[in-house]
């Protein structure tokens, strides 16, 4: 990586100087985020706009599969555990931060395997572990369920809201969508290989790259993505070589293959998308906390106004929605984008530059 | 003296003379103290400083410190950056029945240490013990009075525009050593908190007669909360990230959990708002002390006369090494809970 | 606080029983290599929620930098 970030941007700005309006969509929540924190709006020529897709593995998660959680988090034998970011998101007027508050056993783990280690310390309770995320994350969480099926545990299950990326891009980007290029995740892509990505190229007939998340390495990206767009190439180029190969982390997806199968999963905002979730596959039926708790998934409409659904398609920004900054904000978020600090409103929101 | 604390020892009877006697007397012994009358009775100068905090953070002990050296340097510290000598430290402690003794003295020692450390005395106090669940362990609180002198008057507290942001030390250690502390992180070697009395360091640039506008500890909601509370209509506040100072340790544990070390909290290090004139000036005196040697300027302050969505300015923002910038601005809900 | 796609580099000290000590700069902090149980002592891994997931590799990037080069070189003569 040896051109810094001024060459990039300067770069950038020459190829883009008569290429009209440029529409480049990234799809995780990790690079909404970064593209925020860095200012790489500010960096781009103002033909170029970087849209959000449904990246946030957080604000997608359907309400259906929150209030599981919180029916599991409410059982007086649970323990509840999960990464930070799912502790606020809102179901109807509770979270599993308000049972937190209200005395629930609602834990934050900053691992998988916490949630292994509180079961072994808790023999009386039955620990249950959120699995969110996509193919960066899930690997971790086969891997906390082969190491609890090694070690006998039985207190332990996994409640399964993993989504895959590739499915949904297609759903998404095909026919009509008004987005000109993607910028791919890079840490999904050092799991699955960036091979996986070159169907949006192949198929969708858009530039592609595969993007780090240092404002230097999304920068590359973006100047690949520039420099196809300008020669009518369609290509997907892997901008993140250091960490991702063309096939990826095989033991990573060996072990995925092994304890999860592929499911249809409810994405919040975009609804159904077929083959797009992760199962526990039935030989690990006991520790799927769907089969081991009687869970109540209640139907919670989406809040009046909430144009979620078109943000997280790219077709709308967090400034058109009239709920944005008023009756929605990060304390009290009305909708899917604003729930997680990587949420296109919710970042949008906490860093507005001078854009 | 039982090794158990009991609902007796805070009932106001002869197992609560025996905890004082025992316990609290021998380590904050003072002439103030001593006596045990309701109230203490102290020299005070003209213009008194006067402030209260209470502690309630899990877990007792961390690297770096405890629930005991933190009551004390937290009312310290609120005092010595508003001008004010800290002298006097009140102390009220709330008890769950149960409570070791032996855990009881080593919080006691911490605090008698932190005091002789800040230059205070610990004057008063009360005990109130409660049945088991019903507090945590130990709720401490304390309130301190610190004294003006009168060539040395209150600090107007108001950041001006042509200010220099000052940090006299390294952020985020406090917040992240307590969260790799409850959370059983296991970083090795432990993040250590970096608590500490500011009274030395705030008297030290006091005493040198620069201009001094503003000076505040950054504690819950770290240095962005202190940045947001000077902000006002008519300026903006820019801070820079190539020049804010965090432990190489810390940087790494705030990477891995996504966290932004401007909104952890610190228990040791203090900002400043400085004429531009005295900036160089005040950061050669607190670099010259040991606890404020990792001292920077880290931003400034900018005067706003254009109106923008009815204000002018009023906003905090941090540019980064390639000219772009960020706002600041406070999440409401607690980051991280129970850390002080 | 996002955890989901979060994964940082540090370099690998020691390796014990499918554990890695690693040293970020710093700290050093343990993570498993269950998904990367090829991990050497010295190489750079990436880690996320306390797994390995990759090995950096740093010189990877040089088919790259000579294709940003020649685009650079060729499309953007004044």
């Amino acid at each position: 990586m040896k051109h810094d970030i001024i060459e990039l941007k300067n770069g950038i700005e020459k190829l883009a100087a008569d290429l009209g309006p440029i529409q480049i969509m990234e799809v995780c929540g990790t690079h909404t985020f970064a593209v925020r924190r860095y200012g790489i709006g500010q960096l781009l020529p103002k033909n170029i706009r970087l849209v959000s897709g449904p990246g946030c593995p957080v604000c997608v998660t359907a309400q259906k599969d929150i209030a599981a959680a919180l029916s599991i988090a409410n059982e007086d034998d649970a323990i509840f555990t999960c990464f930070g970011d799912m502790l606020r998101v809102p179901c109807g007027d509770k979270s599993l931060y308000s049972l937190y508050e209200s005395g629930k056993d609602v834990r934050m783990v900053t691992s998988p395997m916490d949630a292994l280690a509180i079961a072994q310390r808790n023999p009386e309770k039955r620990v249950v572990y959120f699995g969110i995320g996509f193919e960066t994350t899930a690997p971790l969480t086969a891997a906390l369920i082969e190491a609890a099926d090694n070690l006998k545990i039985d207190n332990l299950s996994v409640l399964s809201a993993h989504k895959t990326m590739p499915t949904a891009i297609r759903q998404l980007l095909k026919g009509g969508s008004k987005i000109d290029a993607l910028l791919c995740p890079g840490h999904v892509a050092a799991i699955t290989g960036a091979d996986v990505f070159s169907f949006v190229a192949d198929e969708l007939g858009l530039p592609a790259a595969v993007s780090g998340f240092e404002p230097r390495e999304i920068m590359t990206a973006l100047f690949c993505i520039v420099s196809m767009l300008r020669n009518g190439e369609k290509n997907c180029v892997n901008a993140y070589p250091g960490a991702v190969t063309a096939g990826g982390n095989k033991n990573a997806l060996s072990l995925l293959d092994k304890v999860f199968e592929p499911c249809d999963a409810l994405w919040r905002g975009l609804g159904e998308i077929k083959g797009s979730g992760l199962k526990i596959r039935a030989r690990y039926q006991k520790f799927d906390a769907a089969r081991q708790f009687e869970i109540r998934r209640e139907e919670i409409p989406e809040a009046k106004g909430c144009i979620c659904a078109r943000v997280l398609c790219g077709k709308n920004v967090p400034t058109d929605c009239a709920n944005f900054g008023k009756t929605c904000t990060p304390e009290k978020p009305l909708g899917a984008c604003m729930v997680s600090s990587e949420g296109a409103c919710a970042a949008y929101y906490r860093y507005r530059g001078d854009e | 003296m039982q090794d158990k604390i009991t609902l007796a020892h805070g009932s106001g009877g002869q197992a609560c003379r025996e905890l004082v006697e025992e316990i609290f007397l021998p380590a904050f012994s003072n002439n103030m103290l001593n006596p045990l009358t309701d109230s203490a009775v102290c020299e005070a100068g003209e213009k008194i400083a006067f402030t209260t905090d209470s502690f309630v953070i899990k877990p007792l002990f961390f690297p770096g410190g405890d629930i005991g050296r933190l009551s004390i340097c937290g009312t310290v510290n609120d005092l010595a950056v508003s001008g004010a000598v800290p002298k006097y430290i009140s102390v009220g402690m709330i008890l769950e029945a149960g409570f070791e003794t032996d855990v009881l003295r080593r919080i006691i020692a911490s605090m008698a240490e932190t005091a002789k450390e800040a230059g205070v005395s610990i004057v008063t106090g009360d005990t109130k013990v409660v049945e088991g669940g019903s507090a945590d362990g130990i709720f401490i609180n304390t309130a301190g009075v610190g004294i003006f002198s009168k060539n040395r008057p209150p600090l107007t507290q108001k950041a001006m525009p042509g200010d220099k942001i000052l940090i006299s030390g390294n952020m985020a250690s406090h917040g992240m050593a307590v969260m790799a502390a409850r959370e059983k992180m296991e970083f090795s070697p432990p993040i250590l908190s970096d608590a500490a009395p500011l009274a030395a360091l705030a008297d030290g640039v006091l005493q040198k007669g620069f201009e001094i506008h503003a000076m505040r500890d950054p504690t819950r909601g770290g240095v962005a909360a202190t940045l947001c509370e000077w902000v006002y209509d008519g300026i903006d506040i820019a801070i820079y990230d190539e020049c804010l100072p965090v432990r190489s340790d810390v940087s790494a544990a705030c990477r891995m959990l996504g966290l932004e070390p401007l909104l952890i909290a610190n228990e040791g290090i203090m900002l400043l708002s400085v004429p531009e004139r005295f900036a160089l000036q005040t950061l050669t005196a607190l670099r010259s002390t040991k606890i404020g040697k990792d001292a920077a300027i880290i931003g400034e302050v900018k005067e706003v006369k254009e109106v923008k969505e009815g204000k002018k300015g009023g906003n905090v923002y941090a540019v980064t090494p390639w000219g772009t910038s960020r706002k600041i601005i406070l999440p409401r809900g607690g980051l991280l809970p129970r850390i002080c | 606080m996002n955890n989901m796609c979060l994964a940082i580099p540090g370099k690998i000290i020691e390796i014990k029983d499918g554990t890695a000590q690693i040293d970020y700069g710093g700290v050093t902090k343990s993570a498993s290599l269950r998904l990367f149980p090829n991990a050497r002592p010295g190489e750079y891994a990436l880690v996320h929620a306390g797994f390995v997931i990759q090995i950096l590799d740093k010189d990877e990037g040089g088919e790259l930098d000579a294709l940003i080069d020649e685009v650079m070189g060729h499309n953007l003569q004044p």
